[in-house]
């Protein structure tokens, strides 16, 4: 506890010097704090999500609203430069300054007095850039209703002089974020982070709005965001998602002789590190090589020809390659090459889940039940999906999402019996033939119930008073389920914004105190409407 | 009159000790009036009656608890004339039957729920046999309570359509004696259920799982059990070929196969189902596919098998032969409405299967004299013949029937060509019971004179529309046949109060219908009300000639009348209101009587505490209070409403016999 409060004061610290900056500060937030990758749910597209990775994409091949650009850099200085094409051995340290930044990563004491210096002289940077947005905020007011056009070719100019301070934020942001994020990855909780960080914002959002609305502002601002760039984003996402699919356990059938395959074996931080991919040019951090090769592009023309843009993996696999098997590097694991049953794992992404899923604290509890715990922020959002739709209940107390699995466990077990909800035992003076519908509304009921079941934490019989009291249908939605919308104040949005999967909202859940959670992750998601807004003021 | 000769005497029956009086009640135990006479006889029989029955049926929920005081020995309560039992009733049943209480019937009854079964349950630790059928509104929480009765091995569920696996789930893990289960018409329970109940009961006998939207997932469980006797799949369109293939095993010990209604399985899966069933007797295939010779074949390796039934299916000839060729004799088979069952195959199949007991050929409309022929040469011992429509069949074949199957107990020849001379050959049949000749037009007072003359057994009667008889024919019948429960002598404007007043010595007589007869008045319901004290069934629609002075007696002395058809008859409000003073009255029909008014039909509806039923014309619902239908209906009685048109004529000459078209008798 006091650790983290000690964290809190930093973070504090940090905050006030990034006070003007407070929007990127978030963005700077998300990447810093990721602690894993990010795997499912890109199928989940939300507006915002689009905004922020076409930025990406687009930087320096187009121009943009220096707002944006403002943000790409934070985005930037926050991440963790290295070699991208290492994704499995330890990075080819290529420039100083990445090894030192990776040296700064595994240092614990960091030097408060060298970050500060860093600071300031970030937040000179920082002001210099915000004077330029400010005029081209003026300048935007005055050209306010003339062709686009027009706006883009004032932005050309003062893209130009933007550049130089850029490179400078960069080389500075580069040093000094590995030592911030080492900080925040252990753990922080971000949630109260974020509610230090933008009070002020918080009360001007008037607690809840639907995070589209802040990311459609943003998109009318920047209408020049690349078309083409969102596509292919949008169709890594659904490559990716079918890899993610691939769980540790999918190879239990195999069987490859020993030696047949080559072992490596990742070392723990390499398998917590939230990106593999890292820029060469400017050090930025990507979950995915595809994604890494659109960003690439923004670099110069060399990057945009199709052999740049390729899947490295297509050529080397014309050459005959030894097949490579991981080995998970905790000592005593059955996926440890030691291990007398050695089961090797398939690909990376199988180490990852497994590391975290077996040898990792399961941080990420759901916010429904408050019981189910997980150490994959996926496994999380499959659970959450679920959750509270597990009607089928056992006189154990066990839920099933299944009937079926209900009544396997049933035949299995001595004694048990299905348990059924104690509603159905009221109104037994009701319609004789009750239709479809009805049992639809019974499921809604079940639904609310076990939401509403969720804070209090308590067992079958608590849900059964609550309902016991509810004679007349109509109450159905009464109070409860308010209760489960309002709850953690995000499932009145379409879909949480879990775009950077491990991002800040995990924590959130994760430091589930009321007071922050509406109004910061509103924050999380209306970040860049909102500095969008100032500036347009 | 007993009353009097025990009070004068000094009581003689003290003498009998209570074993004696225990052992004469053992006797007498399935003759309801006999044993009401006995416990009248003195006080100590009435106390030895009380403390002998075992089994009550309640006539109105109010009398339950007076008459559970009265017998504490009741361990059956059958509550299916009370329409209306709540929870308190239910807990207060248990009480008073002190747990002793093995078998309850709630097949009827409604408004109780979960909880005066879980009070039941509770208290009755040793039921044995519930049966909840018919309580289309009972849902989950009820079956559960019942899931407490440990000892439970028979359970009825029939049409409780808002069960679902979940209740069934909890019966399966709390009854595990349970030997004999009915799921029919349950429609929300599925395989995962009835899949349970098979895993976990292991002693069941009995399985129906008709109409459930089952598929062969479940049989594999239910195959495993070891001693599952009876299994009915009735109406399962999940079932099918492909499915049934994955079974591995059939049950040994299965006796009685139903699989009529399932479009989907043919010989294919039949033969996955029945593969390794060697004990299987019986075999239920109505209106399914077309029966093949590959059927044939399939039934055929089951090699124990008695009995057939066909039913509704298209035969081919080939299947038919098929059959024919089998070694071992069918003891009961049924055609009926089987298109393509030919006189050639009929008589190749009756070749072998010369002990058969029971022959349904109804509708089997190409067969004529030749089969008949083959049947009775070759199937001698048959005990039951249904033959009705089977117009080809000549007035000489009904001679035969006659001459060689004299073990017949039951025949049907409704809408034949039989005359007298084949009634005279049938009447050697001294056996029977069961005698239907409906729309038989040819026949005369002389056949039924040779009936009443042979036929001495004879118990059910139908003349519906066989017009050529009049009252002697009937008097000859009430002459020679004292055990006849059943007549029916609708539609023939030749019957006169004099069949009533000879038909009233037929003391057993239980159900009467004389539905049409204009002849008929007053004076012969009068005779029959005050012979035939056992009356429950009367249909007296369209006899135009009954008034009031007919319902009078009738309230007085059927007192067993539980089914009443007055539609119109000439009665007014006087009339329904004697007849409603009668206790047991459940069923009412009463549409056109021109002289009732909305207050008497109050009246009497309210005046009629058991009734259950009642079909009305639909012009009355208006007239009455709204309130009057809700009361009665909160007393547990259901409205029919009818919007049919007056007819006046009795037999409309439109309705011909012969013509294609063969209307079963009623």
């Amino acid at each position: 506890m006091e650790l983290r409060l000690n964290m809190d004061r930093k973070e504090r610290l940090s905050a006030n010097t990034w006070k003007n900056s407070s929007s990127s500060g978030n963005e700077l937030l998300k990447n810093i704090s990721s602690g894993q990758p990010s795997f499912t749910n890109f199928n989940s597209q939300q507006p915002q999500q689009k905004w922020e990775d076409s930025s990406v994409v687009d930087y320096s091949t187009r121009i943009e609203p220096p707002f944006q650009e403002f943000k790409q850099h934070s985005e930037t200085q926050s991440s963790r430069p290295g070699n991208p094409n290492n994704q499995i051995r330890l990075p080819d340290r290529e420039d100083s300054h990445m090894s030192e930044s990776l040296q700064n990563d595994k240092i614990q004491d960091w030097d408060p007095k060298a970050m500060l210096s860093n600071l300031s002289f970030l937040e000179e940077k920082i002001h210099q850039l915000q004077d330029l947005v400010h005029l081209v905020v003026g300048r935007r007011g005055q050209v306010l209703g003339r062709p686009d056009e027009l706006v883009a070719q004032q932005q050309q100019l003062i893209t130009a002089d933007l550049t130089s301070i850029i490179v400078q934020l960069i080389s500075t942001a580069g040093s000094l974020l590995p030592s911030v994020k080492h900080t925040l990855s252990s753990t922080t909780p971000i949630g109260q982070l974020g509610g230090v960080f933008l009070p002020s914002m918080l009360g001007l959002n008037g607690g809840v709005q639907a995070q589209n609305d802040g990311g459609s502002k943003v998109s009318d601002q920047s209408n020049q965001i690349d078309i083409t760039g969102n596509c292919v984003n949008e169709q890594n996402y659904n490559i990716e998602e079918h890899e993610s699919k691939d769980d540790e356990d999918a190879d239990e059938g195999e069987n490859l002789p020993p030696g047949s395959y080559e072992i490596l074996q990742l070392e723990k931080e390499e398998i917590l590190a939230p990106h593999t991919h890292f820029c060469t040019i400017c050090g930025k951090g990507f979950k995915r090589d595809a994604n890494l090769r659109m960003h690439m592009r923004g670099h110069g023309d060399e990057y945009k020809t199709p052999a740049a843009l390729a899947k490295p993996n297509k050529e080397s696999s014309s050459e005959p390659m030894l097949i490579k098997r991981y080995s998970c590097p905790y000592a005593g694991c059955k996926r440890n090459k030691d291990h007398k049953k050695f089961q090797p794992l398939k690909t990376i992404l199988c180490v990852k889940n497994h590391y975290k899923r077996t040898h990792c604290d399961k941080s990420f509890i759901c916010s429904r039940c408050n019981t189910k715990k997980f150490s994959v922020i996926a496994d999380l959002k499959t659970h959450e999906k679920h959750c509270g739709k597990d009607k089928w209940l056992c006189s154990c107390g066990t839920t099933f999402s299944r009937k079926d699995k209900l009544f396997g466990h049933i035949a299995l077990f001595q004694g048990h019996t299905p348990a059924i909800p104690l509603d159905e035992t009221k109104a037994p003076s009701g319609p004789p033939d009750r239709g479809e519908g009805n049992e639809a509304i019974s499921k809604v009921r079940s639904i609310i119930n076990f939401g509403s079941n969720a804070p209090s934490g308590s067992g079958v019989q608590n849900t059964a008073d609550v309902k016991g009291s509810m004679e007349d249908p109509t109450s159905y939605f009464s109070p409860l389920s308010f209760d489960t919308c309002n709850f953690g104040g995000f499932h009145e949005f379409p879909r949480p914004p879990f775009e950077d999967s491990e991002s800040s909202f995990s924590f959130l859940i994760q430091g589930s105190s009321n007071y922050t959670l509406p109004g910061s992750c509103n924050y999380t998601q209306k970040s860049g409407a909102e500095s969008s807004s100032n500036n347009l003021e | 009159m007993k009353k009097q000769h025990s009070t004068m005497i000094a009581n003689p029956f003290d003498l009998l000790t209570e074993e004696i009086v225990f052992a004469i009640l053992d006797r007498i135990n399935d003759d309801a009036l006999t044993k009401k006479s006995f416990s009248r006889v003195c006080k100590a029989f009435y106390t030895i009656e009380s403390r002998h029955r075992r089994t009550l049926r309640a006539l109105r929920s109010d009398l339950i608890l007076r008459a559970l005081k009265r017998y504490r020995s009741i361990s059956h309560l059958d509550l299916s004339l009370c329409p209306r039992v709540d929870d308190a009733t239910l807990t207060q049943v248990a009480f008073a039957t002190a747990g002793r209480l093995r078998s309850i019937d709630l097949s009827r009854s409604r408004v109780f729920t979960h909880l005066g079964l879980a009070s039941l349950v509770g208290t009755c630790a040793g039921l044995v046999e519930i049966d909840l059928s018919n309580r289309t509104e009972l849902g989950d929480s009820a079956v559960k309570a019942i899931a407490e009765a440990k000892n439970l091995e028979r359970l009825w569920l029939a049409r409780c359509k808002m069960v679902t696996d979940m209740g069934i789930g909890c019966v399966a893990v709390g009854c595990r004696k349970l030997r004999l289960v009915c799921l029919k018409w349950c429609l929300r329970v599925s395989d995962l259920g009835v899949g349970l109940i098979a895993m976990k009961c292991k002693e069941i006998r009995s399985l129906d799982l008709s109409y459930l939207p089952i598929t062969e997932k479940c049989l594999s469980p239910i195959m495993q059990l070891e001693h599952l006797e009876d299994l009915v799949l009735e109406g399962c369109p999940g079932m099918d070929d492909d499915g049934l293939a994955t079974l591995k095993h059939s049950c040994k010990s299965l006796k009685s196969l139903n699989m009529s209604n399932c479009p989907n399985v043919s010989h294919v899966g039949l033969s996955s189902l029945t593969n390794g069933a060697d004990g299987l007797q019986q075999l239920i295939l109505t209106y399914g596919p077309a029966v093949t010779n590959d059927l044939a074949q399939c039934m055929h390796s089951i090699s124990g098998l008695q009995s057939i039934k066909l039913d509704g299916c298209s035969v081919t000839t080939s299947a038919i032969k098929g059959i024919g060729n089998w070694l071992a004799s069918l003891k009961e088979l049924s055609l009926s409405k089987c298109s393509g069952v030919t006189d050639e195959c009929l008589s190749f199949l009756l070749q072998t299967h010369k002990e058969l007991r029971k022959l349904d050929i109804t509708c089997c409309r190409k067969i004529t004299y030749a089969s008949i022929d083959s049947i009775t040469n070759s199937c001698t011992s048959l005990t039951s013949l249904r033959m009705e429509s089977c117009s080809l069949v000549s007035k000489d074949a009904f001679k035969l029937i006659g001459q060689r199957c004299r073990l017949l107990e039951e025949l049907d020849v409704t809408d034949n060509d039989i005359d007298n001379e084949g009634l005279k050959s049938i009447s050697r049949c001294s056996k029977l019971l069961t005698l239907k000749l409906a729309i038989c037009l040819n026949l005369t007072d002389d056949g039924l004179t040779h009936v009443a003359n042979g036929c001495s057994m004879l118990k059910e009667l139908d003349l519906y529309r066989s017009s050529g008889i009049t009252d002697a024919g009937i008097a000859a019948i009430a002459h020679g046949c004292p055990a006849l429960e059943m007549i029916n002598i609708a539609y023939n404007d030749k019957i006169t109060d004099n069949s009533l007043t000879s038909l009233s010595t037929c003391l057993m007589l239980k159900a009467l219908e004389i539905r049409g007869c204009p002849s008929v008045s007053s004076m012969g319901l009068s005779a029959i009300a005050m012979g035939c004290r056992q009356l429950m069934v009367l249909d007296i629609k369209k006899c135009v000639n009954i008034n009031d002075n007919g319902m009078i007696p009738l309230a007085q002395f059927s007192q067993n009348l539980k089914q009443i058809n007055l539609s119109y008859c000439a009665i007014t409000d006087a009339g329904l209101l004697a007849l409603a003073s009668t206790n047991r009255l459940q069923n009412m029909t009463i549409l056109h009587l021109a002289g009732l008014t909305p207050n008497g039909l109050a009246a009497a509806l309210l005046s009629c505490q058991g009734l259950t039923k009642v079909k009305l014309h639909k012009s009355f619902k208006p007239l009455l209070h709204q309130s009057i239908f809700e009361f009665m209906e909160a007393r547990g009685c259901i409205f029919h409403w009818r919007d049919k048109a007056f007819r006046v004529e009795i037999d409309p000459k439109g309705w011909e016999l012969h013509n294609g078209r063969s209307p079963e008798a009623p």
